[in-house]
């Protein structure tokens, strides 16, 4: 039941890839509209067959998407704007119902993870569409229009959307090549595992350091985690929820101390017009030096 | 050569780190791992095109955003806009605490406005140096201060909350790493060990901006 229902949201969200890949083709101001186009229709396929298809083929997909990447061939294009008078209008007519759709995705979400047997993923799915005939109706929007910021919303999220998936599937492959426990074994060398508290300072500090040095707190969270945090915190007892979710946290405070993170440091400094180019790492450097010690403190004494 | 394998760690960390394109690095450093721990390349195929499609949870966001392009089509930004410039009157710090919480509110349902670009410009900037200018004059410096601080708030915000909401990208890859590395979570209980960070980052955080006015109170004492 649960995986026929998964099957279902999958291929939706091999449709909305669909129709991501369809606009990008069709977008002609984009030099690489056709390695965009391209992009989003492999995904769309992936999510809408993914089961149907060798996986070897699945996996060559996947190359050739690092190819076009590589090569610079998935590019953002020119994306359909918001049209100022109606978002007006409806700022007007709706005033605070606007947020109600997103209340009603998370609420659902949550309801039938906790309260249903059919799971949180599902859970998701469900508050998705909920919340979209939700706001279908506030906004008695047509369905061009829903066409249109469909694919405006999935076409702007671009190859960072994935990104996530992306990097869970490198740990897969990490962990079938064994590297987790190789690199438990030369840091094992150096920094005997067995002390609970050395374990979660040891994986706290690394996940913010490589953090720091990669500028992406997600792909340390796949390495670190692997390499660190299963051997030195996990396997010695601690609560697996406690420490990824306490770890993936770890990381930002690296987020916030590196001019790596382009995006939330060095982007709003051009913004602002600002004279410092350090001006905002010098305003979380506190913050950030702080949390790392208390999420080591609050790892420390909840996991174990 | 067993130390072959962490080829793609170091692929990670290089190629983030010289900013080469991230999707690129990432497939490579996925190629380059299957190949050194000895895999054939149709192995290494089915082994990525098999991780990948087994990993499609975490990309169930996606599903999320018809919804979010339509509201965000009819006002969600303006709506919050409105909200926010309804509170005159403020000192520095209870802007920038008011937009914490409001930043930190929208981490549990979801909404992930691009804060610096449609708010900490336009808006809380702005707002932030105009209440405390009414304390006193301020020096480009100071300026420059508030600029940074305004930008900080937005990012404590959305980092330490975004894991709040059950759907986000980064529950999602949490959970699903986890399962790669067999000590399963399920996305709400990474949902429910991500408060205590979040209420601790708001403290933390309200307090730090608290000082923060005393920089113009203190001056303005001294002229």
């Amino acid at each position: 039941m649960i995986d026929t229902l998964l099957l279902a949201l999958y291929a939706l969200i091999g449709a909305v890839m669909a129709i991501a890949g369809i606009e990008s083709l069709r977008d002609r101001t984009n030099p690489a509209r056709f390695g965009t186009g391209l992009f989003w229709l492999f995904l769309a396929v992936i999510f809408a067959f993914g089961t149907l298809i060798p996986y070897a083929v699945v996996g060559g997909m996947i190359v050739l998407i690092g190819v076009l990447a590589l090569f610079k061939q998935i590019r953002l294009g020119t994306l359909p704007l918001v049209d100022p008078k109606r978002a007006l209008a409806g700022a007007q007519r709706l005033g605070g119902w606007v947020f109600a759709p997103s209340v009603v995705l998370a609420a659902v979400s949550i309801a039938i993870a906790q309260f249903t047997s059919l799971g949180g993923q599902v859970g998701i799915g469900i508050g998705a569409l909920v919340s979209l005939l939700m706001a279908i109706a506030l906004t008695k929007a047509p369905v061009k229009l829903v066409y249109t910021d469909t694919q405006r919303m999935v076409r702007s999220v671009g190859a960072a959307g994935i990104l996530p998936q992306l990097l869970a599937t490198l740990g897969a492959v990490f962990t079938a090549a064994g590297v987790g426990e190789l690199t438990a074994k030369v840091i094992a060398g150096v920094f005997p595992a067995g002390s609970h508290l050395g374990g979660v300072i040891l994986y706290c500090v690394a996940m913010a350091l490589f953090t720091a040095i990669m500028g992406n707190a997600f792909a340390a969270f796949a390495v670190i985690t692997a390499a660190v945090g299963i051997p030195f915190v996990v396997a010695q007892g601690g609560n697996p929820a406690i420490v990824a979710a306490i770890g993936m946290t770890a990381g930002y405070c690296g987020t916030l101390l590196t001019p790596m993170a382009a995006n939330f440091n060095t982007l709003p400094v051009a913004l602002l017009e600002m004279d410092d180019p350090m001006g905002v790492i010098k305003q979380q450097a506190p913050i950030a030096g702080l949390m790392l010690l208390v999420q080591i403190a609050l790892m420390y004494f909840l996991a174990f | 050569m067993e130390y072959l394998k962490l080829i793609g760690i170091l692929i990670i960390v290089i190629g983030f780190a010289l900013k080469w394109d991230t999707t690129a690095v990432v497939v490579i450093a996925a190629v380059a791992t299957a190949l050194c721990s000895g895999m054939s390349i149709p192995e290494l195929l089915t082994t990525l095109g098999q991780s990948f499609v087994t990993n499609r949870p975490v990309s169930l966001f996606f599903l999320t955003l018809p919804m979010i392009g339509l509201v965000e089509s009819h006002g969600l930004k303006e709506v919050a806009v409105n909200a926010i410039q309804k509170l005159k009157k403020l000192t520095p710090s209870r802007i920038l605490n008011l937009y914490l919480g409001i930043r930190e509110l929208g981490g549990i349902f979801g909404i992930s406005l691009s804060g610096q670009v449609q708010f900490v410009r336009p808006l809380i900037t702005p707002m932030v140096t105009a209440a405390a200018e009414a304390k006193r004059a301020l020096s480009p410096k100071d300026i420059d201060l508030i600029k940074g601080r305004a930008a900080a708030v937005d990012n404590f915000g959305n980092f330490f909350a975004q894991n709040l909401f059950v759907a986000s990208g980064g529950v999602l890859l949490i959970a699903q790493t986890m399962d790669q590395l067999k000590h399963p979570v399920t996305p709400t209980e990474v949902v429910l060990n991500s408060i205590p960070v979040a209420v601790v980052t708001l403290v933390i955080v309200v307090v730090y901006n608290s000082w923060f006015d005393r920089r113009f109170n203190a001056k303005e004492d001294r002229a």
